[in-house]
């Protein structure tokens, strides 16, 4: 009968509250440079601590600098300081920190699977909206604020009401050159940037099952741009793979535990979704919400004005053509191996367009970066006209640091194309590795189906 | 927290759908590691014409001269979707924000309004622009209308309780499923790695 988020849940609830809330357990806690600080600072300030300090971990991945060569300086203006306060009071606090000069150091989601900090069946919360990620790995995490984080911490638990649960059907199989992007993208457009209305989802079908652990992650890391509580994918053999023997998982996954995480053959969901993932083309957002997607053969539908206006593009424009001046390569979203694999194989031997401003590769983790350095994926990437930077969260959003004129446009990997996201006026058009190659290389918003 | 209990306000209508988080307060606004100095930027690249001379845009509705100390916004459909920035709910307050009144919210942002005595209120929001409102969370109603608000949250907001000091009397509970599930899931646990 239950769904595999009432199994997690259930396991999780410590108690009930008067008002009828759950008190959850949490197993993993998170934090960022970001706004880690403000949650250890406010956390000290009233005198609280940490309860089990060995459970939650640091990262370094917001505003660091991606230069080679790089210190706790940034390019975005005082950041040294979210570096240097949040360093101190996580240390104060006992907290492990994966820092900026750590070979484990790189964006949170990436690195949390990396260590084995993500386990099956486990709760992970970070102050960051795209703890889904690691609901890919049949976690039930999530995005929360400084003031939960701050909780999560003090007391081990969350008080909480249980969210709805939706099932999304992905059946049939992705296309040549159509990615786990292009369905997170299909399903947005389809039924909307509230489509997923706080619902706990879990994505279900051969689609689904067919994936590797880097595509489902790049498929539950969008389950935030989806309006969903969270993500998750019921961990199978290849889920338990990929964690066995890191540094912080069980050696195997052997206990009778593990066989339960699945949601029963007649779970109820309160919602249910499908989409054919054979008919999803390549996608490419082409306004100011990742609702507004479309296929990369397609013209603009007619939007919301405000939307063509700040995008500068208008209902009925193809949007294949469309000039761009920077391309995009990294994000929690898309920045793992196999995403800088699949992006050097359509870049080997070519280079990109003169009319591009700027290219850039930067790794999700340094792990990432070692490995890809260690296949030659950074000579490739390179010989074509990229830069190969850091690791870090990079031009996802824009903090005051790297940027670029207003009214360029950006075709990026990564998860928002809100107005001002990568910088004043910039137009970011959102979508899979492929088409972030395959438009470097035309100079204009590009068919990766035309170059493989 | 400031409890919330009734709350009496001309609302200013912010007509959108989907509005994020990198718009109520873009990340170089958030220049601090604390929770204040924030309503300066708040709404900064739709409220100002020129951002870095804080020049007004007497267009935006919270420029509006109906809108000095006024504390309910209308929102769109997705209020708050985006980052989890809870310095959008800062922002907000800061600015003198008490309520959103939005068809639909991103649940991160929900929850954050609730842990700063920031009310959401789920409803359509029809012709109430510039309207004064009047919300009675015990009575669940704005302007006599019913809306509908988890009892947990409507109880933490009525009398503004501390969530951390609140779930510390429940140590006790905590302690002993904690105890149990060591025994269920030792691998959880993880002071041998240190």
């Amino acid at each position: 009968m239950p769904t595999l988020v009432d199994k997690i849940w259930d396991h999780h609830r410590a108690a009930t509250t008067p008002g009828g809330a759950d008190l959850i357990a949490i197993d993993r806690i998170f934090l960022h440079e970001r706004t880690g600080a403000a949650a250890l600072k406010s956390m000290a300030a009233a005198g609280r601590r940490v309860r089990d300090p060995a459970r939650v971990f640091v990262g370094m991945d917001h505003i660091v600098d991606t230069r080679p060569g790089r210190s706790d300086q940034t390019l975005m203006p005082g950041g040294q300081g979210f570096i240097s306060e949040t360093r101190a009071a996580a240390k104060a606090a006992g907290l492990t920190i994966f820092d900026v000069s750590d070979p484990d150091q790189g964006i949170v989601h990436v690195i949390s699977p990396e260590l084995g900090i993500v386990l099956p069946g486990c709760t992970l919360v970070a102050p960051d909206s795209h703890t889904c990620t690691q609901g890919a790995f049949g976690a039930l995490a999530w995005g929360i604020g400084s003031s939960e984080a701050e909780h999560a911490m003090v007391t081990g638990t969350l008080r909480l009401t249980r969210p709805k649960t939706m099932r999304i059907r992905l059946d049939g199989r992705l296309a040549a050159g159509v990615t786990a992007k292009d369905l997170a993208l299909a399903l947005l457009a389809r039924f909307g940037a509230g489509g997923g209305a706080g619902h706990a989802v879990e994505y279900t079908g051969a689609a689904v099952a067919a994936m590797d652990m880097e595509a489902r992650q790049t498929l539950c890391n969008m389950a935030t741009e989806f309006s969903a509580f969270t993500g998750i994918i019921a961990p199978d053999e290849a889920a338990y793979a990929a964690l066995a023997g890191r540094r912080y998982a069980p050696a195997a996954f052997d206990a009778p535990w593990w066989q339960s995480l699945h949601s029963d053959a007649d779970a109820h969901f309160d919602a249910e979704l499908a989409l054919d993932a054979g008919q999803v083309a390549p996608m490419v957002s082409w306004g100011t919400s990742p609702e507004h997607s479309i296929a990369i053969d397609a013209a603009l539908p007619a939007g919301p004005a405000r939307a063509h206006d700040y995008i500068g593009l208008a209902a009925g424009t193809p949007i294949a053509g469309t000039p761009i001046d920077v391309a995009f390569i990294g994000s929690c979203t898309n920045s793992r191996l196999s995403d800088l694999r699949r992006a050097a194989a359509l870049l080997k031997g070519r280079r990109i367009a003169p009319g591009i401003k700027k290219a850039l590769v930067v790794p999700g983790s340094s792990a990432v970066k070692r490995e890809a350095e260690a296949e030659g994926l950074h000579a490739v990437f390179q010989a074509a006209g990229f830069e190969w930077r850091e690791s870090g969260c990079s031009l996802c959003f824009y903090a005051g640091g790297e940027g670029f004129p207003p009214g360029s446009r950006t075709i990026s990997s990564t998860n928002r194309n809100f107005e001002g996201r990568q910088g004043p006026g910039i137009r970011t058009h959102i979508a899979s590795p492929e088409t972030v190659v395959a438009s470097a290389l035309a100079g204009v918003i590009a068919d990766p189906r035309q170059i493989a | 927290m400031t409890p919330f209990t009734t709350l009496t306000s001309v609302a200013i209508p912010l007509a959108r759908n989907n509005v994020d988080t990198d718009a109520i307060i873009p990340s170089r606004e958030m220049r601090s590691t604390g929770r204040t100095g924030l309503a300066d930027g708040l709404f900064a690249p739709w409220r100002y014409l020129d951002v870095d001379a804080r020049v007004a845009d007497p267009a935006f509705p919270l420029n509006d001269p109906r809108a000095v100390g006024a504390q309910i916004l209308l929102g769109g459909e997705n209020f708050g979707c985006g980052s989890s920035r809870e310095h959008a709910v800062w922002a907000l307050a800061e600015w003198g924000i008490r309520a959103v009144i939005a068809p639909s919210f991103a649940p991160i942002f929900k929850a954050n309004a609730l842990r700063n005595g920031l009310l959401p209120v789920e409803l359509p929001v029809a012709d109430w622009a510039w309207a004064t409102l009047t919300i009675d969370l015990a009575a669940q109603t704005v302007n006599g209308v019913g809306f509908a608000i988890d009892a947990e949250a409507k109880l933490m907001l009525l009398e503004g309780l501390d969530a951390i000091a609140l779930t510390l009397k429940a140590r006790g509970a905590i302690d002993a499923w904690e105890a149990a599930d060591r025994g269920v899931r030792p691998w959880v646990y993880l002071e041998a790695m240190r």
